[in-house]
């Protein structure tokens, strides 16, 4: 049976993914994000899952507004990387899972949750970036496959948190009833304070975000309990993103360590945080 | 919730608002729309069928008026990145500074509310 191996939490900002493409990692400003992350990807590489499933959301790149699905997720072999205006990034193509990813759609239908299927999919920072914290110099290809996991944050009324963590859950143990030995990595991706137009622009909720980091390991139940209002008020009106740590923590079972945490203000207009969880065994 | 809060949601009245707008600029993902964009903004606005007051706000680069007009910032951003403004050139904009001076405030910790 498939299992569980790890779960990371981390921001998706693409100045991020730009910093790692145009090689400013040791500059002042970003010097401090990077080291954050040493630790964290130092474990990672050693434990090197065979398929990453990443939670995010799409920025306007494969998903418009003529049709948001709430939840969907890619079934194809492979995806390519999106341009988002300014040309590619300069990263490998990703590889599916096609196979995980048809039990996956079935088991969570069954469950309840009517996914939306993506058979071609244009993979854009909010999965990249990810990828990239994870493993920043894939070379020729990243060193496992992939599923993208896709959560319509942009367009209100998004999911609620607490049906995010149900997802998660769902997730989880659709994961472990998959009949290979596959290891498999969760990734929750974007959020942390994070504003970027109106009169509150450049919010930062340091409080908010660091109770965030702190209760995703031993409270997800109460993350999972705030209205959208409530993660737009504390968060910003993109802070709401952090609904998808939850799905991320949910595939996870309670017997978790966290193995490292970093949070980091500014990454461009945002916070930029990090937690990275070992499963114990579920 | 658009109505009392300071910032802007896009809830699917915006989203019918800022449809042509939002349309017209995930077209730019397109490098041959980009240059289409280019070579004449007037007549690419029309093509995606933008109202009067939305096409003046592509073109005079009024970002707070797209807002109003329904746009999204992930659209929108496209939109800036033509033009080589960074999202803190548009926080700033927003917020009444200089991308020097929005970009210093996030430095110093970011904006505090409440």
């Amino acid at each position: 049976m498939a299992e569980v191996i790890w779960g990371l939490a981390t921001s998706h900002v693409p100045s991020i993914g730009a910093a790692m493409d145009n090689r400013k990692t040791g500059d002042e400003y970003w010097k401090p994000l990077f080291d954050g992350y040493a630790p964290a990807r130092e474990w990672m590489a050693e434990h090197t899952p065979d398929v990453a499933i990443v939670v995010y959301n799409d920025h306007a790149n494969a998903v418009d507004l003529d049709l948001v699905p709430t939840f969907g997720i890619g079934t194809a072999e492979s995806y390519q990387v999106a341009d988002e205006g300014w040309g590619r990034r300069p990263v490998p193509v990703v590889r599916g899972a096609p196979e995980l990813s048809e039990h996956l759609v079935r088991e969570l239908v069954d469950e309840g949750f009517d996914l939306a299927t993506f058979h071609r999919l244009d993979v854009d920072h909010g999965l990249t970036v990810p990828l990239s914290v994870y493993c920043p110099e894939p070379g020729e290809a990243w060193p496992c496959r992939v599923i993208p996991l896709l959560v319509n944050v942009i367009q209100y009324p998004q999911p609620t948190a607490a049906r995010c963590f149900a997802l998660g859950q769902a997730l989880g143990r659709a994961i472990r009833s998959f009949p290979g030995a596959e290891k498999v990595a969760v990734f929750g991706t974007g959020g942390m304070s994070h504003q970027l137009a109106g009169a509150r622009a450049g919010l930062i909720n340091s409080e908010f975000d660091r109770m965030y980091l702190t209760a995703i390991e031993t409270e997800p139940a109460k993350l999972a309990a705030l209205g959208r209002e409530e993660y737009i008020r504390l968060a910003g009106t993109e802070g709401i993103e952090l609904i998808m740590w939850l799905v991320m923590r949910g595939a996870l079972s309670e017997n978790i360590r966290r193995v490292h945490e970093t949070y980091h203000v500014p990454a461009s207009n945002t916070a930029a945080g990090l937690a990275l969880f070992e499963e114990l065994g579920a | 919730m658009g109505q009392a809060r300071d910032d802007y949601v896009l809830d699917l009245t915006a989203s019918r608002r800022g449809y042509a707008l939002n349309r017209m600029c995930l077209s730019l993902k397109d490098a041959a729309n980009r240059e289409r964009f280019n070579a004449d903004e007037a007549a690419y606005c029309d093509a995606y069928g933008l109202s009067p007051e939305q096409k003046k706000a592509v073109l005079e680069r009024d970002w707070t008026a797209m807002l109003d007009l329904g746009a999204s910032i992930f659209y929108t951003y496209k939109l800036a990145m033509m033009d080589r403004k960074s999202m803190q050139y548009l926080g700033g904009v927003f917020t009444g500074m200089t991308a020097e001076e929005f970009a210093a405030a996030l430095r110093s910790g970011g904006r505090k509310f409440g």
